[in-house]
Order: C-alpha cells, then sequence, then structure tokens
C-alpha cells in the first residue's frame, strides 16, 4: 500500500510539472542566496585565519619603533645581547604579493609558517627559498608552494627579504616570545626607541574586515528570510492543490499517519534534490563575486583574501541543514493542518483564505509585538546581539503585517469603489491577497533589504569620501627615509610650494587606550577642510594654544570621554576641545599642537609631509625634487591616486551589493510569478461568474496585471518605511556597537525611485503570464464551472 | 672528547636512521676533515673553524652550594655549517644553538638557544676569547673567565679560574671514534675553579666547586651504524680524572683518557674502558640506564657511578641525559654522564 500511495501522491508532481518546478526553483534560490553568501565569508574568514596563522598577529607582543620607521639590525642583536628573545620581522609588496621576511631559528612556535621539519628544508629557506599560496603570482625564482600560507602573501628568510626590498640590514618590527628569561635589561636602556605593542592591538584587520562581514551576513539573513517565504508559499499552495487527492486516498482506506509520512519525507527527498541545486547555484554566484569582494577587501583593509574559491565542508554543510531545516519548518504548518483535517471535507480553493483570515488575529498580535520588540531595542538595546535581533524582530514583525495593513487599504478602496467592475476588482484583489501575501512578503523584504543596505554603502561612501577629502587635504604626501632627508624635503618644499605640512606621530596610551597622537602645524589646510562631529567654538584656537586637544570619534566613545573633560597627555592634561570622525580606524587617534608635541616627545621627528600645492604643478614638483635633493617619486603620493583608488574600491563594493540587490528581487519576482500561476488555475471558479455578465477575457487578463502592479506599489510604499528602518539600525545601531563608530545616514530619494520602478517591472513581467494566460483561458473551461462544480 | 653533542641539529626529528644520531653520521662533502698529528695554536683554536661541519664549548661543573647540596651546571654552545663555504650577513651558513642546565638532587632547569651566524647575535672569538649566544656568554680571557646564562625559570652567573694545562685527547688531539675514520679533534680543560651564584625559582644559591671544559670540531665524528654514546668525565679524589666514552653500533667503540693531577695524559685505545649499565630510569617512557659499572683495569678502576638526579633530562631540539653523578668503589669522586641516543622508547 505505501508504494501505491506513494506514487499516488507523487503522479501529482506528473501532472503539475510547473509546481514542482516553483518548489525546488523556491528552494533552491533560497539555498543559493544564503549558501553564495555563506561561501564568500567563509572564503575570506579562511584567508584571514591563514593570514593570522603564518603572522601569529594578535598572538605576540611586537617592538616598533615610535616614529613607525624601520628599525636597523644592531638594536636587534642589542636586544638579544640584553636577553630578550625577540625575532626579526621585515614587510614589504612585491608584484601586488605581500613579502615577509622572518627569521626562522628565533621565531616563536606559531609565527613561523610551519616547523621546517628537515634539515634541507631550513637550508632551503635560509638560501633563498619563498613560501607561498598555492596560485600565488609571484615572479620570482626558488618558489616553494605551502597551503598554509596566506593568499597573496609570501614568506621568505628576512635576508632574503631585505635583499628583494633593497633594504639591507632593516628590520620593521620584533615579534616578542611569550617566555622571556628571568633576567633581562629594560628595554629603556638598550632601544628607549622602540614601542611595545600589546598583542591584542596593532595590525587587527580583524575588526575591520568584520564590519564588511557583517553586512554581508546581515544580507545572507535577508536573502534567506526571502527565500524562506518563498519555500512556505511553495509548500503551501502544494499541500493546497492535493487536498483532492489527500481526501480520495483516506477515502480509499490509506491512514492518515502513512500520509503525513509519505508525504514528509517527499518533502524532505525534494529538499535535499533542492538544496543540492541551491549549493552549486551559490558556489557559482559565490565564485563571481568572490572577485570583487576580494578586491574590496584588499583595497579597504589590506586584508588578503583568495579570489578562488574553495569547497569548504563549513558552509555546504550549513547550507544543505538550511535547506531542509526551511523545508522542514515550511512543512510543518501544511502537515499539522492535513492531519487535523476532517475525512470528507471540501477541496476548495477558499480554504487557503478562510484558514488566512482565521490566523489574521493571531498574525496581527505576533506582528504587533514583534514591531514592539524592535522599537524597546531600538531605544533601550546595545551590542551587536541586540542590533541584530533587534533587525529579526523589525522585519519578521514588518513582513507579517504588510497582508494585514494590505487588506486594510483594499478594503477602505472597496468601501469607496463606485461601479460594478471597480467593485469587483477591489473586492476580488482582496479575495486574492491570502494566495498571494507570501509572495508579497518575500517582495516586502527583498525591496527593503535592498533599500537598506544601498543607503548603508552609499551613506559610507559619501561619508568616506568626505573623509578622505578632510584627511587628504595635501595634494601631495611625501616620507622620508632618514631624518636627513627630512629636513631636506622640508626645506625644499617651503622654497618651491605653497606650504609643507610636516605629519608627526607617536603611538602612546591616552585613557588606557592604544593611542596615535599627531603634532600638527597651525595651518589654513586643517581649519578649512576637517569637520567635526562635536567641537567647542575655537577648536583649533584652543588645541594650537597648548591647552586643548581633538580626538577620535572611536576614543571618545571607548574612553567615555566628551567635550570639555580633561584628558592626561604625557606630563600635562588637556582639555578635549574637537571630536573628529575617523572611519576604518580600529585604534584612537588624538591632535594636539606642532611645539607642545616636541616638547613632550622630543625623540619622535616627521618623516611624512604633506605639500600644498596647485594640482598642475605637482608632477613638477616631483621632479624637480628627485633632481635635486634625490627624493625618488617612489616615496611621494599624489592624493588625486589615493581617491581615485579608494573610489574604485567602492565601486567594486557596489558590484557586489548591486549583484545581490538584482538577485534578491530576481528571487522575489520568481515568487510572485509562482504563486499567480498556481492562483490562476485556481480562481477560474471566481472569474467565470464575471465573464459570464460579459467581462472581456482581454479585459479580465489586464486587470490581473494591473492588480499585480498595484500590490507592488503598496508594498513598495511599506517597504520604503522599512528599508530606512533596516539602514538605520544596520548604521546607528549595529555598527556602533561593533566597530566604535557611527555611520551619518544620507537619504538616496533617486535610488529609491529607481527601486521601487524595478520591483514594479519585476511585478509586472511575473504577472504577465499568468494575465496572458488567463486572457487565453478557453471558454469552454470557463463555462465548465457551471455544470459541474469541480 | 666526549663526543659530546652534536648538534646539529637544529631542529631535526631525529630519527636513529643509517644516519647516526642526530645526523652526525652524514658525509661531510666538501668540509674539512680531522686528520692524525694535529698541531694545536692557541688562542686561535679556542675560536670556531668554520671549515669543519660542527664544533662545541661545552662545559659541565659539580657544584656545591652554601646550603650543602650537591649542584650541576652545563654551559654548552654548539656550532654547525649548513654548507662548507660560509658568506656575510643572513646567508652566512653557520648555525648556532646553546643548551644551558641546572641539576638539583630533586629538579633539572634546562633552556635552549638557536641562532644564526653572520649577524652578530652568536659567535666565538678567539682574542679576547668570547663565546655567545644572545646574552649568554663565556668570557675569556680563557683561563679567568665569566660564564652566564638565562631562562624562563633559572640562570647563574659565574667565575671560573684555570688551575691547570690543557688536556688532549686521543692521539695528542686527534680523537678516533670507529675502527674506521670518524674522528675529531678534542681537547679539554678540566681544571677549572668555579663559583657563583645559581638563580633558582626560588631563591639564589652561592656555589663553589670545579668544571670541566670540552672542545671538539670534527666534520663526521661518528660512523654510519652508531646511534648514541655514554661519555663519562670523572673527577677522582687525590686529583687523578678520567674521560671515556662509548659509542654504541653494531659494535661498541670505546675510548678513554687517564690524567694524572699534574696534567699528564694516558690515553687507552678501543677495548680498555668498559661502561655496563646497572640500572635504568624510566623518564616518560625511555629507559635511560643511570646506574653504571665503569672499568679501566689498567689503572684499577672499578666504580659505580649514579646519577646525583636520574631525570637530568634534556628536553630541548635534541633531547639527550646529561647530568652529575657520584663516584664509588675502588675510587671516591664526582664528575658528569652524558647520554644521547635514549629517545625512542626502545632504542637501546
Amino acid at each position: 500500500m505505501t508504494r501505491v500511495t506513494l506514487s499516488a501522491l507523487l503522479s501529482h508532481w506528473w501532472r503539475n510539472p510547473l509546481q514542482l518546478f516553483t518548489l525546488l526553483a523556491g528552494l533552491a534560490l533560497a539555498t543559493a542566496l544564503w549558501s553564495g553568501v555563506q561561501a564568500i565569508n567563509a572564503e575570506a574568514r579562511a584567508s584571514y585565519d591563514a593570514a593570522a596563522a603564518t603572522l601569529g598577529e594578535g598572538q605576540f607582543d611586537r617592538l616598533k619603533r615610535r616614529d613607525g620607521a624601520p628599525m636597523t639590525q644592531d638594536t636587534y642583536i642589542a636586544l638579544r645581547r640584553a636577553g630578550w628573545l625577540v625575532s626579526p620581522v621585515i614587510e614589504g609588496r612585491v608584484d601586488g604579493v605581500r613579502l615577509l621576511g622572518i627569521e626562522p631559528l628565533t621565531a616563536p612556535g606559531g609565527l613561523a609558517p610551519r616547523a621546517f621539519g628537515t634539515v634541507s628544508a631550513l637550508a632551503g629557506f635560509s638560501t633563498g627559498d619563498i613560501l607561498v599560496a598555492p596560485d600565488t603570482k609571484l615572479a620570482r625564482a626558488r618558489l616553494v608552494v605551502d597551503a598554509g600560507i596566506a593568499p597573496d602573501t609570501a614568506i621568505s628568510d628576512i635576508g632574503t627579504a631585505q635583499d628583494i626590498l633593497g633594504r639591507d640590514g632593516e628590520i620593521d618590527l620584533l615579534v616578542i616570545a611569550a617566555d622571556q628569561p628571568i633576567l633581562q635589561r629594560p628595554l629603556s636602556e638598550i632601544a628607549p626607541e622602540l614601542v611595545r605593542q600589546e598583542a591584542s592591538t596593532g595590525a587587527d584587520i580583524a575588526s575591520l574586515t568584520d564590519s564588511f562581514h557583517l553586512n554581508l551576513t546581515a544580507f545572507g539573513l535577508l536573502s534567506f528570510a526571502v527565500g524562506i517565504f518563498i519555500v512556505h508559499g511553495a509548500i503551501g499552495l502544494a499541500f493546497e492543490q492535493r487536498r483532492g487527492t489527500v481526501r480520495t486516498l483516506r477515502a480509499l482506506g490509506v491512514p492518515l499517519r502513512l500520509l503525513v509520512v509519505l508525504m514528509g519525507c517527499e518533502l524532505m527527498g525534494l529538499a535535499v534534490f533542492a538544496g543540492i541545486m541551491g549549493v552549486g547555484l551559490g558556489y557559482l554566484i559565490a565564485g563571481m563575486l568572490l572577485p570583487d569582494v576580494a578586491a574590496t577587501l584588499r583595497g579597504l583593509y589590506g586584508a588578503e583574501v583568495a579570489g578562488t574559491l574553495q569547497l569548504r565542508p563549513i558552509w555546504w554543510i550549513s547550507s544543505m541543514a538550511i535547506a531542509l531545516g526551511g523545508t522542514a519548518l515550511a512543512a510543518s504548518g501544511a502537515l499539522w493542518r492535513l492531519s487535523r483535517l476532517p475525512l470528507l471535507a471540501g477541496a476548495q480553493p477558499r480554504a487557503l483564505a478562510l484558514a488566512a483570515g482565521r490566523g489574521a488575529k493571531v498574525q496581527g498580535v505576533v506582528a504587533a509585538t514583534l514591531l514592539l520588540v524592535a522599537g524597546g531595542l531600538a531605544l533601550a538595546g546595545g551590542g551587536v546581539v541586540a542590533g541584530f535581533t533587534l533587525l529579526a524582530a523589525l522585519l519578521i514583525g514588518a513582513a507579517l503585517a504588510l497582508p494585514l495593513v494590505l487588506a486594510a487599504v483594499l478594503g477602505w478602496a472597496s468601501n469607496r469603489a463606485q461601479g460594478v467592475t471597480t467593485s469587483w476588482f477591489w473586492a476580488d484583489t482582496k479575495q486574492q491577497l491570502p494566495g498571494l501575501s507570501l509572495a508579497l512578503m518575500a517582495l516586502l523584504l527583498a525591496m527593503a533589504a535592498n533599500i537598506g543596505v544601498s543607503t548603508m554603502v552609499s551613506s559610507f561612501r559619501l561619508t568616506f569620501v568626505g573623509f578622505l577629502d578632510q584627511r587628504l587635504a595635501s595634494e601631495l604626501y611625501i616620507s622620508a627615509e632618514t631624518p636627513e632627508q627630512a629636513n631636506l624635503i622640508e626645506t625644499f618644499s617651503q622654497r618651491n610650494a605653497e606650504a609643507v605640512l610636516p605629519i608627526q606621530k607617536v603611538e602612546i596610551a591616552l585613557a588606557g587606550i592604544p593611542t596615535e597622537i599627531y603634532g600638527n602645524r597651525d595651518h589654513a589646510t586643517y581649519r578649512d577642510n576637517w569637520q567635526f562631529l562635536s567641537a567647542t567654538d575655537t577648536p583649533w584656537d584652543s588645541m594650537h594654544s597648548g591647552t586643548g586637544i581633538l580626538i577620535n570619534e572611536q576614543l571618545a566613545r571607548r574612553g567615555g570621554i566628551a567635550i570639555g573633560d580633561p584628558l592626561d597627555v604625557a606630563t600635562s592634561s588637556l582639555k578635549v576641545v574637537g571630536i573628529f570622525g575617523d572611519y576604518g580606524n580600529p585604534i584612537g587617534q588624538a591632535i594636539i599642537d606642532e611645539t607642545l608635541f616636541k616638547t613632550m616627545f622630543p625623540e619622535g621627528s616627521p618623516t611624512r609631509f604633506g605639500v600644498r600645492i596647485s594640482p598642475e604643478n605637482v608632477d613638477d614638483f616631483v621632479a624637480k625634487m628627485a633632481a635635486e635633493i634625490g627624493v625618488p617619486a617612489a616615496n611621494t603620493v599624489n592624493q588625486a591616486g589615493i581617491k581615485a583608488f579608494s573610489l574604485g574600491v567602492f565601486d567594486r563594493t557596489f558590484t557586489v551589493t548591486t549583484a545581490l540587490n538584482i538577485l534578491t528581487l530576481a528571487v522575489a519576482g520568481f515568487a510572485i510569478l509562482m504563486s499567480l500561476l498556481t492562483l490562476t488555475s485556481m480562481r477560474v471558479p471566481q472569474l467565470a461568474p464575471a465573464w459570464a455578465m460579459g467581462m472581456t477575457r482581454r479585459q479580465m487578463g489586464l486587470l490581473e496585471l494591473v492588480r499585480t502592479v498595484l500590490l507592488a506599489l503598496l508594498t513598495g510604499a511599506v517597504a520604503l518605511p522599512l528599508g530606512l528602518a533596516l539602514a538605520w539600525v544596520l548604521l546607528a545601531v549595529v555598527n556602533v556597537a561593533a566597530f566604535g563608530w557611527r555611520l551619518p545616514m544620507f537619504l538616496f530619494p533617486l535610488d529609491y525611485l529607481w527601486l521601487g520602478g524595478f520591483a514594479l517591472l519585476a511585478a509586472a513581467i511575473a504577472a504577465l503570464w499568468p494575465a496572458i494566460r488567463l486572457a487565453k483561458t478557453p471558454p469552454s473551461d470557463l463555462l465548465k464551472v457551471f455544470s459541474n462544480e469541480r | 672528547m666526549n663526543v659530546k653533542l652534536f648538534i646539529i641539529l637544529l631542529i631535526l626529528p631525529f630519527h636513529l636512521d643509517a644516519q647516526g644520531f642526530a645526523g652526525l653520521g652524514q658525509t661531510p662533502e666538501g668540509f674539512a676533515q680531522p686528520a692524525p698529528d694535529p698541531i694545536f695554536s692557541f688562542p686561535q683554536d679556542h675560536g670556531a673553524h668554520s671549515d669543519y661541519r660542527i664544533e662545541w664549548w661545552y662545559l659541565t661543573a659539580n657544584l656545591t652550594g652554601e646550603d650543602g647540596l650537591e649542584y650541576g651546571l652545563q654551559w654548552t654552545l654548539f656550532r654547525t655549517s649548513l654548507a662548507p663555504e660560509d658568506k656575510e650577513g643572513w646567508a652566512s651558513s653557520q648555525l648556532w644553538m646553546g643548551h644551558a642546565a641546572v641539576t638539583t638532587p630533586d629538579a633539572h632547569y634546562v633552556t635552549e638557544r638557536l641562532a644564526r651566524g653572520g649577524v652578530g647575535q652568536a659567535g666565538v672569538r678567539a682574542d679576547p676569547f668570547e663565546a655567545w649566544i644572545d646574552d649568554w656568554a663565556f668570557t675569556g680571557p680563557f683561563d679567568r673567565a665569566t660564564l652566564r646564562a638565562t631562562g624562563p625559570a633559572f640562570g647563574y652567573d659565574m667565575t671560573m679560574q684555570a688551575n691547570g694545562p690543557l688536556v688532549f685527547h686521543g692521539d695528542a688531539g686527534y680523537s678516533r671514534k670507529s675502527a674506521n675514520d670518524q674522528a675529531s679533534y678534542y681537547y679539554s680543560q678540566p681544571y677549572f675553579q668555579i663559583t657563583g651564584t645559581l638563580h633558582l625559582p626560588d631563591n639564589d644559591v652561592r656555589v663553589v666547586g670545579d668544571a670541566w671544559l670540552d672542545r671538539e670540531w670534527s666534520s663526521q665524528p661518528l660512523a654510519s651504524d652508531q646511534t648514541g654514546w655514554d661519555w663519562f668525565s670523572l673527577s677522582l679524589k687525590g686529583g687523578a680524572k678520567l674521560m671515556g666514552f662509548q659509542l654504541r653500533g653494531d659494535d661498541t667503540y670505546t675510548s678513554a683518557t687517564w690524567i694524572e693531577a699534574d696534567g699528564t695524559t694516558t690515553p687507552f685505545p678501543n677495548g680498555a674502558f668498559s661502561a655496563l649499565p646497572l640500572g635504568v630510569t624510566d623518564i616518560e617512557g625511555r629507559k635511560v640506564p643511570t646506574l653504571w659499572q665503569v672499568q679501566l683495569p689498567d689503572k684499577g678502576i672499578d666504580v659505580t657511578v649514579e646519577a646525583v638526579n636520574p631525570n637530568a633530562w634534556m628536553e630541548t631540539s635534541v633531547p639527550y641525559w646529561e647530568g652529575p653523578v657520584r663516584v664509588n668503589g675502588s675510587h671516591q669522586g664526582r664528575g658528569y654522564l652524558e647520554m644521547t641516543g635514549y629517545d625512542g622508547v626502545t632504542s637501546q
């Protein structure tokens, strides 16, 4: 009996291949979006892990020069001979690849890529082997491929790296081993120019890249929510349509329990199949997007991410679990209803609507509760978890509320309608709402996600570009290799440019927070370009008088410091007179007057300079400087170049965001199409009377199209505020909790208009085919309604 | 000799395979080879011989603390060369390894350092004499030196004075290690009076005693079938000293030097000296003989040699056993014992 029953159930799919396709495609698309985003995240994280493992970043304290310049090898030897167990590292870039030079014998365990297992491996490494990840493009001899190395990173012996980089005898930093001898001379006696950086600070790219992944993860969750609505809808409809079959089978004596079990197994089988397709599809999506994501992360944060994808168990297993779990979630309600169905209950399509009507009250209460929770969290919550909870409550609450809002609007319109056709249109639209509501919820979430994410990305771009304008106010930046060269550059620039602004900094702890403190020269460049988040009336005057200090937002937030608060710097107490935005910086930053800086930190000298000069003279200046004082063009950075590069990075971010936007919209459009196709055949009995009373099939098709566009428009009207709320949560709640700075939110009405247009277009395209089918329904089918009520 | 360690090791997982212990049986292509009838020249020969593959400055000391307890001290610097020719800077083929240890009757502290040659982190200069790796240093003049080492748990600061002549082992400093060609240059300064402070985890201890320095260099000191050795340096009451070792291989090869109180030496060929394990200690699964019967019948020696602390295991890149011993039987005295090749549970 099991086999016969199963084949009877499955025969439904044979007769309705389109429905089978809907179900499989919906599940596969939902899984694909989720797994695509997860794949990108997993790949990027694995790349960071490899980087962390190679570098031991975050594991060991380091010593660096206070002024950021390289130290000499003599300093290293002096420290070793004073009992300091430190190991030298030199860093640089070659052919776009990050080259790390390490010393294998002194490197603490975990720093070197792997134990050199043999004398010949050690001998090879110390005489010039370069370890690289697979597929690294480096035009050098003696490359040795090692899968444990981060992408686009090469590791060589320090001597080899010094040769390649042309930096004989230089060391960038010293890694401090965890276990130090009991007797060692103090650092201040041997190398007072060095500062110790705690393991947890310094080049910690994780907190920065996390920002990007948080956004991607949010996108992934939204995509999945959209997908789950689709799956839920598809399964619900499949069950609804098979009521007749179920009734017949039960009447023939098939036990209910067997039916439920068989249908559950059948769905799980379909879910496995669709899940595999979804994972494959997600792999394709991720494969297409990953190069752009990798380029974005590299450009924004200097984090190396492989541009190629590996099949990592973590994401395909999680994606399959999501597909199966999503199906189970979506099917449980349908199976539960099936198990409670009276033996000979009628199989009217209206059952769906009636059931929805009964659930409406519960749905309303749940939606209201979720929205209240969201509101409460927005007012009171703090932390990343609260931020995401807020996001979830807001989105699910809004989605659940959507059918109720739409029903209210349609009811209102229906009451005001004049004329028979209009009244019928409104009433029929309202009647169709339950069947379409899941697809409309998906559309709502897709549109809200698009509005939210694009608002966030665009706000980020505007802010960052403004920030670059502020920070890169000088037209040209020059790095000096030695203090002597620094003097030459300063003198030369004073003669040949409008102004020269030395950039000098030291790293110290302010209010217990690692902070870079800068000594700024009083110049209009700063006064004209810098904007403060908050400040006293005359921040620049106070700062340059030597009584005030400017700090960045991170320092203010982490230290709980406000305008007017005193801050101890070295031996003085300065008043905080301004707080400025400082995006993408993991540590604190502060600015004091140049003269005060030199008194407090006499050992530091500026090694970088900003030069004010009219942009068209920059090239001449650089050429002249190379000829007269021998500073190579390689030591200069043209402001225009940095900005172009930064904007290029953002364009890539946009590529990723746009692609994901289009995908989610396409998925939502697909959901509408499938819902309408299913409804079309079910609605023949409702349309037949209208046809019989004189409405043409063409008119009915047209109205069908109008109806869908109207519903999409109404959904869009709800999506706009929801999307903006989403953007606000991402920018003002999640970002602050995760990274310590708040991004200002900008609005982009034209973008929203375009998006609305696309959404309507997607809805119209989705409705077109069902409308045409409707317009071409054979009159005989319509007639049959009157002769034979199903 | 003492065939002391070897080295070299660095970092390799040493399998007791056909290469002998710690790679010391590898063929030394391109390196200089010890030859019979050496002519030594000092102070130059206290310095490094980078044309030979391996070399060591190996000092052990038997100490008595102001608290009356017995202590042992080790300070060792190994040099190995990855290639016959040396270069400047990081391209240098020299690798250095330092081992330091302090042994008490119930504790054994060990630490290790590794360094590249060519950049000044480690090296040996003949005149004025200094052997160093990081902050560890054996600083001359050679006859009145200071000695220092530190580790995460302990350290020591010592001064030493040599009260006797250098002693040359084997055939005037040419020390055979097998029935074939394996040999090394080998001399000692066994007459150091040593005094200073041990910095132990709980307290500092003033100590006084005597130290024995071994100098040895070669390019292939072991035959390929030799998997380890047991080496004894014993100072007997009355002033005489005995250096003896056996190399364990397909056939055991032994060698010994009898040193009179005045520094007069008598070398003994293979077979004259014997060492028989009487008792083993289980050190984390390794069976290490820490009680021996040592005989040199030609000098009437028949003694038992017993470890002061049987757990003096050197948990270093190349693990081995090294610690102070007590001598009883036909003669009384104290000394140091080094045993290699016991790293495997069944390596005997």
